[in-house]
């Protein structure tokens, strides 16, 4: 057990109301983190409150309830500056998601920085949302993309990743942690290696904010991607993390109200960063609930996340490897709460089907990392991404289940 | 070994296939029975040639992959399919009971709710992405293919 007594952790998970109702007629069995995570009733609250009392528009009206929403929508911008530790609240744009926080760097950096002939490095543990747009961008601009791969294990090749820097290379783009094997990238080397050429890096942080702290500014990364439903607030929104030297010279990525400074039928001059990035009415309710996100970590602290989690990934690391014919898939020095895994002879869509029926919520198949699952040689896994608010009762019952699993398929 | 009539396949109306799929599943109060039956057929049936296991037979939904082939003999279709996936593959067997060894024009007609009233409605939902629902869809477009390939001739 981690030091955390049985009645913190059932008093965190009381924040969580989903964690209580059942599925099938069993209590549901949330291992599908990675994924989503579930919403404290603070997150669900700072959203219907901000319809109920507050909602107006932002940054438009001279009256006191689109002022008051204005102030609110910028305070959590610092927020979540202050979060990750970006030098500057104008750093931080706000986007959907992380998806489309990626589509927004890769599409305005390449834009304006990006030529024939050069190179984009990416790894082969990306999620497909961190290569698609960097790949439609190289195809764009008649530029290459090129590939960090991995070792067996599911870490970077770091000496293949040395070999591949070099004089066209525009941009490294990596995941601060993989979504299917819970490797955590070493983002501060990659970065000193990177930046020892000059080339900026940009990091999927899809995984990355909900495990433990993240101090962009130590990273001393270029650019960094949140979502915040995987981080314990609302779908629909996310960010971008962007050093201002970058964000002040690329193109806007979408055009309409908010992003301009001046506008004729002859010519439009745009806002200042973040601004410029920020086309339209944001989603100002989800904004709000994820600064409410943001201020349950904090309240919870790391320090209890990070030894619930350790202790779950060790736990479930150990429980599955006593079942016969059980492998893992991905055994990094470094992980997050997230174990991939198959059983010998069964297919991840059977044993899924029959887990879930028992109320496990895992995840299978190939997690939107084909490639990587190209590389593994397999078709998907199962996986289980947990969360502070899961037991090691919950572990049972996911080895019980595989022990049925494996009965009904024997 | 449950016991299921497959000797009058192809005799049998669709409808009539249908109803004695709902009769065999109705035996089963447990979800787990229901499934033990699936992963049964599942398993016991030789269903696709293997050379037929080709790429343009296959169907790929990103949990599992569905093969399916036809064959159009005497006015009628026979389907044959496999997946890689043994309760998928179970499935995909219920559904070649029902279609295969009928006119174009009954395929066509009818109806694919079945899997609702045998509780396993959600194999055939969009989200599943098992590869089942293009499978059904694939069934139909061959269906139309062949009453057209037919007036044409």
């Amino acid at each position: 057990m981690s030091d955390f007594s049985a009645s913190k952790i059932q008093s965190v998970r009381a924040d969580f109301p989903i964690l209580s109702r059942s599925i099938y007629g069993k209590p549901l069995v949330y291992l599908d983190n990675a994924a989503t995570t579930q919403k404290p009733r603070s997150v669900i609250e700072a959203i219907s409150d901000y319809y109920l009392y507050d909602n107006a528009n932002v940054h438009r009206g001279v009256h006191y309830l689109s002022q008051q929403a204005t102030g609110a929508f910028e305070d959590v911008r610092k927020k979540v500056a202050s979060f990750v530790n970006a030098g500057s609240s104008n750093e931080i744009i706000f986007a959907r998601g992380a998806t489309e926080a990626i589509n927004l760097a890769a599409w305005s950096y390449c834009e304006t920085f990006l030529n024939a002939g050069d190179e984009i490095l990416v790894s082969a543990l990306e999620h497909h949302s961190n290569i698609v747009p960097w790949q439609v961008a190289c195809q764009r601009k008649g530029a290459h993309l090129k590939v960090i791969p991995v070792t067996p294990e599911g870490e970077l090749n770091m000496g293949a990743f040395a070999h591949l820097l070099g004089k066209n290379t525009k941009m490294v783009a990596v995941s601060h942690i993989s979504n299917t094997l819970g490797t955590i990238n070493p983002i501060a080397e990659i970065v000193e290696m990177a930046h020892h050429r000059d080339i900026p890096v940009f990091v999927d942080g899809a995984q990355g904010l909900s495990h433990g702290p993240v101090d962009v500014q130590a990273l001393d990364c270029d650019f960094y991607a949140f979502s915040a439903h995987k981080m314990y607030g609302p779908m629909g929104i996310g960010g971008l993390f962007g050093k201002t030297k970058w964000l002040e010279k690329m193109e806007p990525y979408q055009l309409g109200g908010e992003m301009i400074d001046k506008v004729t039928f002859e010519k439009t001059t745009y806002n200042e960063i973040p601004y410029k990035f920020e086309a339209g009415t944001p989603n100002v309710a989800d904004v709000m609930g994820l600064g409410a996100a943001i201020g349950y970590l904090e309240g919870l602290g790391w320090d209890f996340i990070k030894a619930q989690e350790a202790d779950l990934l060790s736990y479930t690391t150990a429980r599955l490897q006593e079942i016969e014919g059980v492998k893992i898939i991905g055994t990094a020095s470094e992980k997050a709460a997230i174990v991939s895994f198959l059983i010998e002879g069964i297919h991840f869509f059977d044993a899924g089907t029959i887990l879930d029926h028992l109320g496990i919520a895992v995840r299978t198949g190939n997690h939107c990392t084909q490639p990587l699952m190209d590389f593994l040689g397999i078709s998907g896994t199962l996986r289980a991404s947990m969360s502070f608010y899961n037991t090691r009762q919950e572990i049972d019952i996911l080895v019980e289940g595989i022990h049925k699993v494996k009965k009904l398929f024997a | 070994m449950l016991k299921r009539d497959t000797k009058l396949k192809g005799k049998m109306t669709i409808s009539e296939t249908i109803n004695q799929i709902i009769k065999e599943f109705n035996q089963f109060d447990d979800w787990m029975d229901k499934y033990n039956y699936l992963i049964e057929m599942g398993r016991s049936v030789p269903l696709i040639d293997d050379s037929r296991k080709t790429d343009s037979n296959l169907i790929t939904g990103c949990q599992s992959r569905v093969w399916l082939s036809s064959e159009y003999k005497d006015g009628l279709i026979y389907f044959t399919a496999d997946s890689d996936a043994v309760i998928t593959k179970g499935i995909a067997f219920l559904l070649i009971r029902v279609f295969s060894g009928h006119t174009p024009s009954e395929i066509i007609e009818a109806e694919t709710t079945f899997l609702d009233l045998i509780g396993l409605k959600e194999h055939l939902s969009p989200t599943r992405s098992n590869g089942l629902l293009s499978m059904v869809k694939q069934i139909k477009l061959y269906a139309f293919a062949y009453q057209i390939k037919e007036k044409n001739s």
